[in-house]
């Protein structure tokens, strides 16, 4: 071994390494900006839920349109994650897809951060079961009660109903730590947290479609927009909350008469970055100016109109 | 690799007994082959089933919309989808992280193996400490991520901070795997060094690494697969599945392939999941290239003494 | 002892004092890990029992009535892995030993990049193949009426074994082949075959970097977080045995709540650093377990 012996080697280890500097390099110039129309620039940074997420999303995407050079960007550290993020000023808007609690109220004063809430959608949560389900077309809350209360036994669909065929009943439903769950089972049970616990879990609501449409006895919950896209696979049960048998949809939702499924979706945006920020004033203006393109381009259902003077107000005063 | 020389392959023919056993040895050497290959067998069977399962799934996703395009969030442009931002900003944490973990990763194991004492208790604690840091669950490195990194440290959400995050995941990776390396290294190359008056540090950077590149380039390669593939410690730091802007230094925000991946598979439209599917296959693909580049290096250089 | 020195310019300092910066780094990370974890555990301990955390056969951070029992995640973590090791650990060696002492050059070269391919196929992949595809597989070809869950820690740990194959087949192979090509000429001297001297002679000499895969396979099977969390379940309220029903490991439960909809500042959320603090400490004395193994196997082998 002589003098050259490691040149080889380092050549190698030199054009691995400038193979992995050159790249980034190179691809600095890659960026798309249209630059049109639209003179404001900067960041606008959203976090938080992932189920008001894709209305976050189809928001920035229009807004692209008009404001080329605002780099927007939306993340999902779930509704508790986002507003810590958002409590630390890491953030601009959070999205909620349950109300602020007292704990990060604590922690936004603590850092001098205000906020205005805003409702920007509601999400109508289904009741499904198989397509061969034939038996069970309503069922009343008392009924879901039974299936899903702390402490429930039931394990065949005759014990919710006696006319119903004696077939095992299968549960699918989202992790006992989302807001979905939380939501339910206030709604459902009357307590938040309060459930029995053997059932498939997953916060994948894909995973709960596959399961309810692979199971004769399968009954599960999740938000609107999984059922529509899988409708082919799956029924939605009508929910009986005291005012008859109502099948979840978009207008049922908004005039309030899918009770008690119904959930408001909230964006939280700090005041402080609306001031010091122009592109964030600007976005959530156009967010809640073109909020129901928004919401067709996600399928979610629509603000009522007395949901929407609510956000032209709140917004009045957030930049009053 | 050598066959045993034909001529002394076996006792000559004496007797029944000395035939039978002869027997009994080729069956059992067969059936020793055997199982081997069936352990190759069985990991590749289920190799081709994943890539067959990501390609059938993401089939009609696989064309230039894929890097061409940016991600949407609207449903109604699904189709016009595309993941660049995810791919740029892959590229850029695996060099980042791969500028971090390699180079760190080597001199620490260089150093574990030619320079430490290994009676001394602070050695033996550092090699405890690497073995340890090898199984720590990748969440975790996202607890220190987002406590100590991003936000102790200053340095936000940004390629930077997941670099960092990936470099230290895969580090004891590239530590122990260039350990091994060194250490299959004759003594005898080492003792002729010494002998011709060479000092510590010539004998290792002249005759020794040369040597191990090629175990150096597996540890590597392992590595990088590993962090190219890691969703859990970024979703922990906080994933973002919507930037529609390519990175534009360390300090910029980004997504990564896994990531953005994570977020498609679980949507409600069909659309977005088959662009995922058809990212998984891109990223598969990203890995084939990484993996090639390294093996053409290891080939080079592999050696049987 | 005076040969390993070697002569000692300035520059050696230098150098020396930057590896062992280098090896330091190693440190810093474990140091940041262990602050980062402290503090809310304590916390998380100020309101529930070490005792109760332990021994509790209840795993209910989140649903009513709350109850912070680790032993559910424990066990199936414990599972999960056991199973996992059990599958990657003959299908690598097998592997290894064919590719580094039967299989030609060529074949070799050819096979040991694709191997490694498995390596890399991203943990997210892995957890949607075991949940959509291998699952489907598994509940339709499984015998009698006890049939796997939707998600079960089964499937999840085949995936994961299959995972860590590459780890140990690609180090193992490493080692086999760094054997001197001598050890080997000298068995077939004395006519011994191809498998005495697979086993007898490469083996044994091969052994510390075999065992080194072995650990970092082990490794890896109990940090393992997307596979299980995306096909083994969210399911602790109850001590799992059962490989086929779903049940939630450590990593998993931490996942889950890391990426939830829980306020970051509440006892439900600490919950996390209890758990990773106990992850944390379980594969630290499950390592320094397995290096004293592998200094003993160096003892007798080299």
């Amino acid at each position: 071994m002589n003098r050259n012996a490691l040149s080889r080697p380092v050549a190698a280890g030199a054009l691995l390494t400038a193979l992995a500097l050159a790249t980034p390099a190179a691809l600095a110039g890659c960026g798309g900006d249209g630059g049109t129309a639209g003179g404001l620039a900067g960041s606008v940074l959203v976090d938080g839920s992932s189920t008001v997420a894709p209305l976050s999303k189809a928001a920035a995407d229009i807004y692209r349109e008009e404001q080329p050079k605002v780099n927007i960007t939306v993340g999902t550290s779930g509704t508790g994650g986002g507003f810590e993020k958002f409590c630390k000023g890491e953030t601009d808007v959070s999205n909620a897809s349950r109300q602020i609690k007292d704990s990060e109220k604590a922690a936004c004063a603590a850092a001098n951060i205000t906020y205005t809430e805003l409702v920007v959608a509601n999400d109508a949560l289904t009741v499904v079961v198989n397509k061969a389900n034939t038996w069970s077309e309503c069922l009343t809350t008392a009924q879901l009660k039974k299936v899903w209360d702390q402490g429930s036994k039931v394990r065949s669909w005759k014990e919710v109903d006696p006319s119903f065929p004696d077939q095992r009943l299968d549960l699918f439903g989202p992790g006992t730590d989302s807001g979905t769950f939380d939501f339910f089972t206030a709604a459902i049970n009357g307590k938040e947290d309060r459930s029995r616990a053997d059932y498939t879990a997953s916060e994948n609501d894909n995973v709960l479609v596959q399961g309810v449409a692979g199971s004769t006895g399968g009954l599960g919950y999740f938000g609107f927009t999984y059922f529509e896209e899988n409708a082919d696979k799956l029924k939605a049960v009508k929910v009986d909350g005291g005012g008859g048998c109502v099948a979840p949809s978009v207008a049922a939702a908004q005039d309030g008469s899918y009770r008690p499924l119904s959930r408001p979706l909230y964006i939280y945006v700090s005041n402080q970055a609306m001031a010091s920020k122009p592109q964030v004033r600007s976005f959530v203006e156009f967010y809640a100016g073109h909020i129901d393109e928004i919401v067709e381009e996600t399928r979610y259902v629509p603000l009522t109109a007395a949901q929407k003077a609510d956000l032209g107000a709140a917004l009045d005063k957030a930049k009053g | 690799m050598t066959a045993p020389p034909a001529v002394l392959a076996a006792p000559a023919p004496s007797d029944p007994g000395a035939a039978l056993t002869r027997r009994r040895v080729r069956v059992g050497e067969t059936l020793f082959r055997l199982a081997l290959l069936s352990c190759l067998v069985v990991a590749f069977a289920f190799l081709v089933w994943i890539v067959a399962f990501a390609i059938y799934r993401g089939w009609d996703r696989l064309d230039a919309r894929l890097w061409e395009n940016m991600p949407t969030g609207r449903v109604s442009r699904i189709e016009g989808a595309g993941v660049q931002s995810a791919i740029t900003g892959t590229l850029w944490v695996i060099g980042t992280t791969a500028l971090i973990c390699l180079p760190i990763g080597i001199l620490a194991a260089i150093y574990l193996e030619e320079y430490a004492n290994n009676e001394r208790w602070y050695n033996r604690l550092l090699e405890l400490n690497i073995q340890n840091l090898a199984g720590v669950p990748s969440i975790i490195f996202g607890i220190l991520g987002l406590g100590v990194i991003a936000r102790a440290m200053g340095l936000g959400f940004t390629v930077l901070t997941a670099s960092l995050i990936l470099a230290l995941l895969v580090l004891p990776i590239v530590i122990i795997a260039t350990r091994e390396a060194i250490r299959a290294v004759p003594q005898s190359i080492r003792q002729a060094s010494y002998a011709l008056g060479a000092t510590r540090w010539q004998t290792i950077s002249r005759q020794v690494l040369p040597i191990a590149v090629p175990g150096i380039a597996t540890g590597s390669i392992l590595a990088l697969s590993r962090a190219i593939g890691e969703a859990a410690p970024l979703i922990m730091l906080g994933a973002v599945t919507y930037i529609t802007f390519n990175p534009n230094g360390l300090d910029s925000a980004y997504t990564v392939l896994p990531v953005q991946i994570f977020s498609l598979v679980i949507e409600a439209q069909a659309g977005f999941q088959r662009l995922g599917a058809a990212a998984i296959v891109l990223l598969l693909g990203l890995l084939l290239l990484m993996n090639s580049l390294a093996i053409v290096v290891r080939n080079r250089f592999q050696k049987r003494w | 002892m005076s040969l390993r020195r070697g002569r000692r310019r300035p520059g050696e300092r230098v150098i020396e004092a930057l590896l062992v910066v280098a090896a330091a780094v190693s440190v810093a990370t474990t140091v940041g890990i262990v602050v980062a974890l402290v503090e809310p555990t304590v916390e998380f301990f100020a309101e529930v029992g070490v005792v109760e955390f332990l021994t509790g056969d209840r795993w209910t951070p989140t649903l009513d009535p709350r109850s912070y029992g680790v032993l559910p995640l424990l066990t199936s973590t414990i599972i999960s892995t056991f199973i996992a090791v059990a599958i990657a650990i003959p299908l690598g060696l097998g592997s290894a030993i064919y590719l580094a002492e039967y299989a030609s050059g060529r074949t070799r070269k050819a096979l040991k990049p694709l191997l490694e391919i498995l390596a890399g196929i991203p943990t997210v992949v892995y957890g949607f193949f075991a949940l959509f595809a291998l699952n489907s597989v598994l509940r339709s070809i499984w015998p009698g009426t006890d049939q796997p869950d939707f998600q079960n820690i089964l499937v999840a740990s085949i995936v994961m074994g299959i995972m860590i194959v590459p780890t140990v087949a690609s180090l193992s192979e490493d080692a086999m082949t760094a054997v001197p090509e001598s050890l080997r000429a000298g068995a077939y001297a004395l006519a011994s075959s191809k498998m005495q001297v697979a086993v007898r002679v490469v083996l044994p000499a091969a052994v510390s970097g075999i065992v080194a895969s072995f650990v970092l396979g082990l490794s890896r099977a109990i940090g393992e977080t997307m596979i299980v969390t995306i096909a083994g379940g969210l399911s602790s309220d109850h001590i799992e045995l059962n490989p086929l029903r779903a049940a939630a490991t450590m990593t998993a439960f931490i996942a889950n709540i890391g990426q939830g909809d829980v306020p970051v500042d509440s006892l439900d959320y600490r919950s996390i650093f209890a758990v990773g603090s106990l992850l944390f400490g379980f594969t630290f004395a499950l390592n320094a377990l397995s290096i004293r193994l592998v200094r003993r196997f160096r003892e007798v082998y080299e």
